[in-house]
């Protein structure tokens, strides 16, 4: 049964923990501080949110010219 | 969606003994020539190739910051990515296999380009966190609804955005890119870059710590809080 852990150390691994980067034991006893600490779950879901706006950007309509450029390109391989 | 497999173990080995269908044709068909082969190949790639575009140029655009270098970015890395098919195994890896090229193709032109030093992506390592946008919105006494935080990730828009990301210093620009826009992991991160795990780590702190820091005009301008830059 993974221990307890308090705010600082949940804050100190919030970042790692929503990248994915934790081991499982680390993982499980962040997750059950978010499960009591409405702070802590509140920081959590900001970053978590905020992620999400910085992975929409990686995302943009590709001009009609650069899909010419590919497809030629492609059959020219 | 084709069979990945069937063409890879088509032009790279022999068909097992025993098994069905010979050189990627359906069973009891003559083994495909080598230029059904690569028209497999072609139509398969132009298929992913055209799932993924927006995302390449999106992330070809954040890495860039540049539409037209965006646009060669994609080129580049897609004449790479050809040249290369026979390192993708499975077609289910084909999306992490194109970004990784992406990426690749970016960092070894930056090393390449002579208008940016080595020493531009290495400065101010090891200068401490600011303080993040959460500690200064957060009100804990109000409601959850009414919470300064979350409004300003509703009201932020996608330009405030990019331009707080496009404004940091590249070293620490291309770490969030890779993991938070690309969905690296960090030994990921480490080796397109050829840094140690460490740094990724270190790296990505400090560019999150500063693009949270230039996101604060914003706060301030939806009248989200009454404090300054500095506190």
């Amino acid at each position: 049964m993974p221990s307890q852990i308090e705010c600082e150390e949940a804050v100190a691994r919030l970042l790692e923990y929503l990248d994915g980067e934790l081991e499982e034991a680390d993982r499980s006893r962040v997750e059950r501080h978010l499960e009591t600490c409405r702070g802590c779950f509140d920081r959590s879901e900001f970053e978590r949110r905020l992620r999400e706006l910085v992975a929409e950007t990686g995302s943009a309509p590709a001009p009609e010219s650069l899909r010419l450029r590919i497809r030629g390109l492609i059959e020219r391989f | 969606m084709e069979d990945w497999g069937v063409i890879s173990r088509s032009r790279s080995s022999p068909p097992r003994e025993g098994a069905r269908g010979g050189g990627g044709g359906p069973a009891g068909a003559p083994p495909a020539t080598g230029e059904e082969v690569t028209a497999r190949r072609r139509r398969v790639f132009q298929a992913e190739v055209e799932r993924l575009m927006d995302r390449l140029y999106g992330t070809a655009v954040r890495l860039t910051r540049n539409r037209a270098d965006a646009e060669d970015l994609v080129a580049e890395a897609l004449a790479r990515a050809w040249s290369r098919l026979d390192t993708l195994e499975d077609l289910q890896a084909f999306e992490k296999w194109i970004f990784r090229i992406l990426s690749n193709a970016f960092v070894s032109g930056r090393r390449r380009s002579r208008e940016t030093p080595a020493s531009a992506l290495l400065t101010g390592e090891d200068e401490g966190d600011t303080e993040s946008l959460f500690d200064r919105l957060h009100q804990p006494f109000l409601l959850w609804w009414d919470n300064p935080e979350q409004r300003l990730l509703d009201r932020l828009l996608r330009e405030d955005v990019e331009r707080a990301l496009d404004g940091l210093p590249d070293a620490y620009r291309l770490a969030v890119v890779l993991v938070d826009v690309e969905g690296f992991t960090y030994a990921e991160a480490a080796e397109t870059l050829s840094i140690p795990v460490g740094t990724v780590r270190s790296r990505l702190s400090r560019g999150r710590s500063l693009f949270q820091e230039a996101l604060w005009p914003q706060a301030r301008e939806l009248g989200l809080t009454t404090r300054g830059v500095g506190g």
